[in-house]
């Protein structure tokens, strides 16, 4: 089934991709967190949101340091260069996780050195330096950044020159990545995003009649600056010009309207996009003007649907999906940075495992999450952040 | 050489060992305890004790503290191997990158998914769903240190992989070489074994602090019988995979092994020091003695490390200077290389590399040939290739002395301890050991230092390798400013004390509140 190099390639640019689309999505923890004293007035308030969250944070913790560990074995050349280059970029989205970490467990219980206050602030800066950074890290797979690979450098061993593989050239280390406009859009998007599917999470988890009350101003008021960000970050990456891959050559070279061309040339990418798309605007529609509970379900899925479809734009038809503005033959594409074949064919075994861990997910949450959150369960159960 | 960075690499050696020591001083708990929750609440659904229940919720709290702030100190590990060791992440990312992922697929989600049913599910699943979550979330946890272990051991012992001229990395052959390489499998039952040794000093340790208080004389009775019988069998484990371990590393790492005990100048029936003192400053080839003073078993290090009494043990000179015969991994007996040779040798593997690259795209294929086969021939030196003093290839004897005889001194305390404590529950005399009990106390933060100790045995003692006589330490660092590495050495080392402070005072807390007098919620 995995014997063809190049089928086990894209196949793990899919999951790498599916990865990326459901961290996006539960990255409503994160906007949750920057919410928590907007929504929440009083300490049960807060309490409650808090407690809500507290039972997710894992999974979009979890399922980064999968998306880190599944990129480091299928695509290791990106690792090597992404990680190892854009230092700060990565560094501060990780103390942003770290940070997160501790902070529910820590924030409720006696004697906890810095105070509720301070893990709630953790939560925040976990919120807003995570969506924000990963949402740019993302864009770089379309704008580019500036380093140079030589595998060959390993050899250097005469003292004239550096044996690192990899050599980033920016200058300041991955954060120049945030001062690009595009890159910046849909980092704040991400932000916007991450806040409205909080807010259709809290519709669906916290039973609350203050809190419910305040949501859908949240909503208008978040809702607003996405579409904005979004919208304008798709258009300008339907305009510009893109990092092709010439098959014969193997050489990256820049094409115009690339990724408008990777749409067309894509229709079921295409149609993934529109229809994430649409079930997200959906969500949007019946969250703010029907109040309905259901509609993370919509946003969620559609997140998930719009994701992908970006990150396979960015990887599938002969495009480099990290390209180097630097020296174009240096760009990254899903052949020149992957595993071997046999790794490759090993892990992809080992992903028919995924099937099983969602049913797992989805079987003990369904045990425990039957109804919602409200106040005599915060004040009663025995474990709470 | 000129142009590496000596600060850069040892900063970046800085920060691995910052962020490696912090996130292993919560993990053996939650290995461990996870296990001991698992028993003990077993036992309440067994006898329907709600007793029972109180006590494995106590411990929960506990575990739950514990846990928060190992995930926090994990990921960054985890990402570390990309942003502090870049050319690794590249030379060995085909063979390393893989059991990480599957770290994340099998063992994560596990841990995390059941983790909630164990700490919310109380009131809301049955009371089987409930037990079987926490087996699931021990076996998560000790799963995700079985690919961890499995990825460590791979460092030091590289197995089931070859090595690719065209890509210019190394590159999986095999998936279960990898996987059940014998020092793997060790690495993994002695580590794991030594985090369930660490949690039950530290229930017994809790335990006997009430008993001392007399408060919650239950509650510790309970505890300590269960702690003090899983203690005692993965203290048997700890000794048995102990051995394993002093065998591989004597075969596989002599180096290692002889900065462990100090030793130059090896003989056939070597004696291991129980008690001595390295000399500072010595030199391998200095005329200074090797220890001050040292008390010794005579031909015991032999015998540790190849079950011979006879056995030569090379020292460090021996192994710099060569010549001394020793088994290969095939069996044969062959005559060991000296520093200079295989350095030697290393830096023809890496020209032939070099070399085959610059005509590969030329047809001169007889050419081509000529040095794939000189690479294949001395690949097996490549690290040695980047070192020109034989000094470098020495790790730091002192450390690696001292930290060995902390980690084997302690760790039969700990079985001391274990026996000492079922022969007073035995014989219902526990409460009255005043000493005993605070003995045990003591013991929890050194078995603490005792697992860092063996930690800081098997990665200091296997310097300057990153990949055993393959990839040296300072070719595997990303090029990052020093100051950068600095700032952000300083952020963690910052962040993770804070964060480690406010654990211990939130667990200390809890230990003085004790458990909730209700039992039922």
């Amino acid at each position: 089934m995995f014997e063809s190099y190049v089928f086990t390639q894209q196949y793990w640019w899919l999951i790498v991709s599916l990865l990326g689309a459901i961290l996006v999505f539960l990255l409503f923890v994160q906007g949750g967190q920057m919410l928590i004293y907007s929504l929440g007035k009083n300490e049960i308030e807060r309490t409650i949101l808090v407690n809500s969250l507290g039972r997710k944070w894992e999974f979009t913790f979890t399922t980064l340091v999968t998306f880190g560990g599944a990129f480091f074995a299928s695509f290791p050349l990106f690792y090597s260069t992404s990680f190892g280059g854009a230092y700060w970029v990565w560094m501060l989205i990780l103390f942003a996780f770290v940070i997160q970490a501790v902070s529910y467990e820590f924030r409720s219980k006696p004697n906890n050195f810095l105070g509720a206050k301070t893990y709630e602030a953790f939560l925040f800066i976990n919120g807003a330096l995570g969506t924000i950074l990963l949402g740019v890290a993302v864009a770089t797979f379309f704008t580019g950044s500036e380093f140079s690979v030589d595998r060959m450098n390993i050899t250097k061993i005469d003292g004239k020159e550096l044996w690192t593989i990899s050599q980033w050239k920016g200058a300041a280390r991955g954060l120049e990545a945030a001062l690009n406009l595009h890159n910046l859009l849909l980092g704040l998007a991400v932000f916007f995003l991450s806040r409205i599917l909080a807010l259709q999470y809290f519709m669906n988890n916290v039973y609350h009649e203050a809190i419910s009350g305040r949501i859908k101003k949240h909503l208008i008021i978040n809702a607003i600056p996405f579409l904005i960000t979004f919208l304008s970050f798709f258009i300008w990456l339907l305009l510009r010009d893109g990092f092709a891959l010439n098959p014969e050559t193997q050489q990256v070279y820049l094409q115009p309207y690339k990724y408008l061309n990777n749409f067309l040339e894509m229709p079921l990418v295409a149609i993934i996009f529109l229809t994430g798309v649409v079930l997200v605007l959906f969500s949007l529609y019946k969250s703010i003007f029907s109040q309905c509970d259901k509609s993370i379900w919509f946003g969620g899925l559609g997140t998930i649907f719009t994701v992908l479809s970006i990150f396979l734009v960015a990887g599938y038809n002969n495009t480099s999906f990290y390209p180097s503005t630097y020296d174009l033959s240096s760009s990254l594409t899903i052949y020149n940075a992957s595993s071997s074949p046999y790794t490759l064919k090993v892990m992809s075994y080992v992903s028919l495992l995924v099937p099983f861990v969602v049913l797992y997910i989805w079987y003990a949450w369904k045990s425990i999450n039957n109804k919602k959150i409200d106040e005599d369960e915060v004040k009663t159960e025995s474990h709470i952040y | 050489m000129e142009n590496i960075d000596l600060s850069l690499i040892n900063w970046s050696r800085g920060q691995f060992a910052l962020t490696a020591i912090y996130h292993w001083f919560f993990v053996p708990l939650t290995l461990g305890l996870a296990f001991l929750l698992a028993i003990m609440e077993t036992i309440y659904v067994k006898t329907g004790n709600p007793e029972w229940k109180r006590i494995t919720k106590f411990w929960m709290t506990l575990f739950g503290i514990n846990f928060a702030i190992g995930v926090a100190t994990g990921i960054i590990l985890e990402f570390e191997f990309g942003t502090n060791w870049s050319n690794y992440s590249w030379f060995v990312g085909d063979i390393f990158g893989a059991p990480l992922a599957i770290e994340g697929i099998m063992a994560f989600f596990l841990e995390s998914t059941f983790i909630a049913v164990m700490f919310f599910g109380w009131n809301k699943v049955s009371k089987k769903f409930h037990l079987l979550s926490t087996w699931l979330v021990a076996f998560g946890a000790n799963i995700s240190a079985l690919w961890i272990l499995v990825a460590n051991a791979w460092m030091q012992y590289p197995a089931g992989m070859h090595f690719n001229p065209d890509t210019g990395r190394n590159e999986m052959l095999n998936f279960w070489d990898v996987f059940l390489s014998p020092v793997a499998i060790n690495k993994f039952l002695h580590t794991i074994s030594s985090g369930y040794v660490l949690a039950s000093v530290f229930v017994i340790g809790v335990s006997a602090w009430y008993l001392l208080k007399n408060r919650e004389l239950v509650l510790a009775k309970k505890s300590i019988a269960v702690a003090t019988v899983f203690g005692l069998i993965m203290s048997a484990f700890l000794i048995l995979t102990g051995d394993g371990s002093a065998q591989q590393v004597a075969q596989k790492q002599p180096m290692k092994f002889a900065a462990m005990e100090g030793l130059y100048e090896g003989t056939n029936g070597q004696g291991l020091i129980v008690i001595g003192a390295p000399t500072p400053g010595k030199k391998y080839n200095d005329d200074q003695k090797s220890h001050l003073f040292k008390i010794e078993i005579p031909r015991m290090l032999s015998f540790l490390g190849y079950h011979d009494f006879n056995a030569f043990i090379p020292g460090i000179k021996d192994i710099i200077e060569g010549g001394y015969e020793f088994k290969n991994d095939n069996g044969e007996v062959v005559k060991a290389l000296s520093f200079e040779e295989k350095s030697r040798r290393g830096k023809i593997a890496i020209a032939a590399l070099a070399n085959y690259n610059k005509i590969k795209a030329t047809d001169n294929d007889s050419l081509k040939q000529a040095y794939l086969t000189e690479l294949r021939e001395n690949f097996q030196y490549f690290g040695y290739g980047y070192f020109n003093d034989p000094s470098q290839i020495i790790p730091n004897v002192p450390i690696s002395f001292y930290s060995f005889r902390i980690m084997v001194g302690l760790g039969f305390l700990f079985l001391f301890i274990f026996i000492y404590s079922l022969y007073l529950l035995f014989k219902n005399k526990i409460t009255g050991q005043k000493w005993f009990l605070r003995l045990a106390i003591i013991s929890i933060p050194l078995a603490y230092l005792a697992t860092q100790a063996g930690w800081i045995v098997a990665e200091m003692g296997r310097q300057p390798w990153v990949i055993q006589d393959i990839m040296p330490t300072m070719v595997a660092v990303s090029h990052v400013d020093v100051t950068a590495v600095l700032i952000t050495f300083w952020l963690f080392a910052v962040t993770f004390t804070i964060l480690a402070i406010a654990e211990i005072k939130i667990m200390t807390k809890q230990i003085k509140l004790g458990p909730k007098t209700d039992g039922g919620n």
